[in-house]
């Protein structure tokens, strides 16, 4: 070794971790925009937890009447105007974060474990028959667009907001399981899990324990890039009814309801849209710094 | 392997995933919690009809054997009835997908040439306005559906600058072209009818448009980045300094190398239009197979929604192949 020792740091535990997190939240924040996307997505989750104490009119929320103040257009009491039953706007608006949320959160968090055990499966017995049979299934699954997939079995059930997540998972593993056969396919063949099989570890403990946590940088990227398409995904089907029905409060539904009374009242339609894009940009933003920290190879 | 044994290769695989396909939709249709004989008859009908249906249609055999005659069925070209029109799903999808293939043809056409063309404007002069404006849409793009921009030049141009029509595929007041090929703007061209070539156009513009914008702006994002990589490549150096101009090197030697990857984003958006065409049609009543097909799913018309599934299925299979192929020719590295 001679000249080219390492150097030793005395490092406690703690230290190295703090080191860690520093360098991952420099990777991230290089970026700005992440940054901003970080707030967004901190400022969407206060206020999904939140909504019963920032809504102004937390009972507007659901089934509610007061036909005295309908299609209010926006001004000090109602921020964001009034809907047809004399709802305000921003109150729903505000208890709707809490569905996008569940929505996004719930479809990845079934659709991702699926998808990568399938996709670890096919990766680790590619070329066997199972890896085939399962990959051909995938291919099946994605000669859709996944939005009309979802709107077909979504049509099998009574529109609910469950419903749609599940029918949107349906269409969604698959996208999962493609990708992670690419990268078990590629780290299946690598030396580490050929001296793991030469010891002859279980089969269980080479999938698990040597390839999955060498997939595990492209799933989180692909999960939280996948957050805003899945809402955005949601507020369609609930656009064409087919997700949480009235009096809940979601916004598709409410720009479908509000687009009927355009012009006059743009309130409810443009309030909920720029909510909608609000979420999605945050999560967007978040996503593209989380794949900047997970994939940069530099320090 | 050789392009045209490339191709029969392909052809053949997606005769195997459309076979697939048509499983999985069968299963799903069939599946469905409820009586597919009181869904088709409603629930007034009596139990003697139902049986009789269910008879004639074969839902007393096993699984299996409902399944092979249904796709002896479609392989004829036989969907079913549709129990919303009462006509065979077949003569409704004939009816219907003319005008959606239209909407989706203009907004394909409107991202190729607006995503490509601003790509290279954007690459030419990179960190300018048009290079800023183009990456602040394309962010807003991503997080906005299709059908809140629709909603959006709904409200621009037909409520607060009313240049555009509204609703429809034709105004009402002007007769639609005779029939040739069913696309509206084929049809008016060839009869030389241009008051009507004129006003499907101008109907056109807002559903394309809502489709397209998304696209253009990430297709435009793409090509931008892939010309720059290009751009600094030695053979683009020599080009320029042999004295070849630079709209010339920029559209002829640095677009063609560059484009493969444009080519895949754009394909990847066509086949979302074929999704997100069901909410565009549905806000601007355009008489569409999409929207045919959503009001099937509101009524749980279960033959129509399968033959439409499959229709877009084959039209999806078909962009691909169409996308392999033209990435194939753009870039060689791509044959398989």
């Amino acid at each position: 070794m001679g000249k080219t020792e390492r150097k030793t740091r005395t490092l406690t535990r703690g230290q190295a971790r703090m080191d860690k997190v520093k360098r991952s939240w420099y990777r991230f924040s290089r970026n700005k925009m992440s940054v901003v996307g970080l707030v967004g997505v901190i400022f969407v989750v206060l206020v999904a937890i939140f909504q019963d104490v920032l809504a102004p009119y937390p009972e507007h929320a659901q089934a509610y009447t007061n036909y005295a103040a309908m299609k209010l257009a926006p001004c000090a009491e109602y921020l964001f105007g009034t809907d047809g039953t004399g709802r305000d706007v921003l109150s729903r608006v505000i208890f709707s974060f809490r569905n996008a949320l569940i929505m996004g959160v719930g479809v990845i968090c079934v659709a991702a474990p699926i998808g990568v055990v399938f996709g670890l499966l096919a990766g680790y017995y590619k070329g066997k028959w199972i890896s085939t049979v399962i990959m051909r299934v995938v291919d099946i699954f994605l000669s859709l667009p996944s939005l009309v997939l979802a709107l077909a079995v979504s049509a099998l059930f009574s529109p609910t907001l469950f419903h749609s997540m599940m029918a949107i998972t349906f269409s969604w593993w698959a996208w999962y399981a493609r990708l992670v056969y690419g990268s078990a396919a590629s780290v299946r063949n690598e030396y580490f899990v050929k001296s793991a099989e030469l010891i002859g570890a279980s089969r269980a403990h080479i999938i698990l324990r040597e390839i999955l946590p060498n997939c595990w940088s492209t799933i989180l990227t692909k999960m939280t890039m996948d957050m805003g398409v899945v809402i955005l995904m949601g507020s369609t089907l609930s656009f064409v009814g087919l997700g949480a029905q009235p009096p809940q409060p979601d916004l598709g539904t409410m720009i479908a309801d509000g687009y009927k009374l355009l012009p006059e009242c743009w309130w409810l339609t443009i309030f909920p849209a720029l909510a909608i894009m609000l979420i999605v940009l945050a999560f967007n933003l978040f996503g593209d710094g989380i794949s900047d920290m997970l994939n940069s190879k530099e320090a | 392997m050789s392009g045209a044994k490339y191709i029969v290769r392909r052809l053949l695989w997606s005769l195997v995933v459309l076979f697939g396909l048509s499983i999985l939709i069968f299963c799903i249709a069939r599946i469905i919690p409820g009586d597919t004989a009181t869904m088709a008859l409603g629930s007034t009908a009596t139990e003697e009809a139902k049986e009789l249906y269910r008879e004639t249609h074969h839902l007393n055999d096993p699984f299996i054997k409902q399944y092979a005659y249904w796709i002896t069925d479609a392989l004829q070209g036989n969907f079913g009835e549709s129990t919303q029109t009462k006509q065979p799903v077949v003569e409704d999808i004939k009816t219907f997908l003319p005008a959606t293939l239209e909407l989706i043809l203009f907004a394909a056409i409107l991202e190729i040439v607006g995503g490509i063309g601003l790509g290279v404007a954007c690459a030419r002069r990179a960190g300018g306005v048009l290079d800023n404006s183009i990456r602040v849409v394309s962010y807003l793009g991503i997080a906005t559906p299709s059908y809140v921009w629709a909603i959006f030049f709904m409200l621009i141009f037909c409520y607060w600058v009313p240049v555009l029509p509204t609703i429809g595929r034709i105004s009402a007041s002007v007769a639609a072209p005779a029939s040739i090929t069913g696309f509206y703007l084929i049809d008016s061209l060839l009869t030389g009818n241009f008051t009507a070539f004129w006003d499907v156009l101008k109907h056109l513009v807002m559903p394309g448009t809502a489709l397209a914008l998304t696209g253009i702006a990430q297709s435009a994002r793409i090509t931008r980045s892939s010309m720059l990589d290009n751009m600094s490549k030695d053979f683009v150096g020599a080009e320029i300094s042999s004295g070849i101009p630079m709209r010339k090197v920029m559209w002829q030697y640095v677009l063609r190398p560059s484009a493969a990857p444009s080519v895949s984003i754009i394909a990847l958006d066509i086949a979302a239009m074929l999704g997100n065409a069901f909410v565009v049609e549905q806000v601007f009543s355009y008489p569409g197979v999409s929207k045919y097909c959503l009001n099937a799913i509101l009524n749980k018309d279960l033959n129509a929604i399968v033959g439409v599934v499959m229709v877009i299925g084959v039209s999806f299979l078909v962009v691909n192949i169409l996308v392999d192929i033209i990435s194939a020719f753009l870039d060689p590295r791509n044959r398989l």
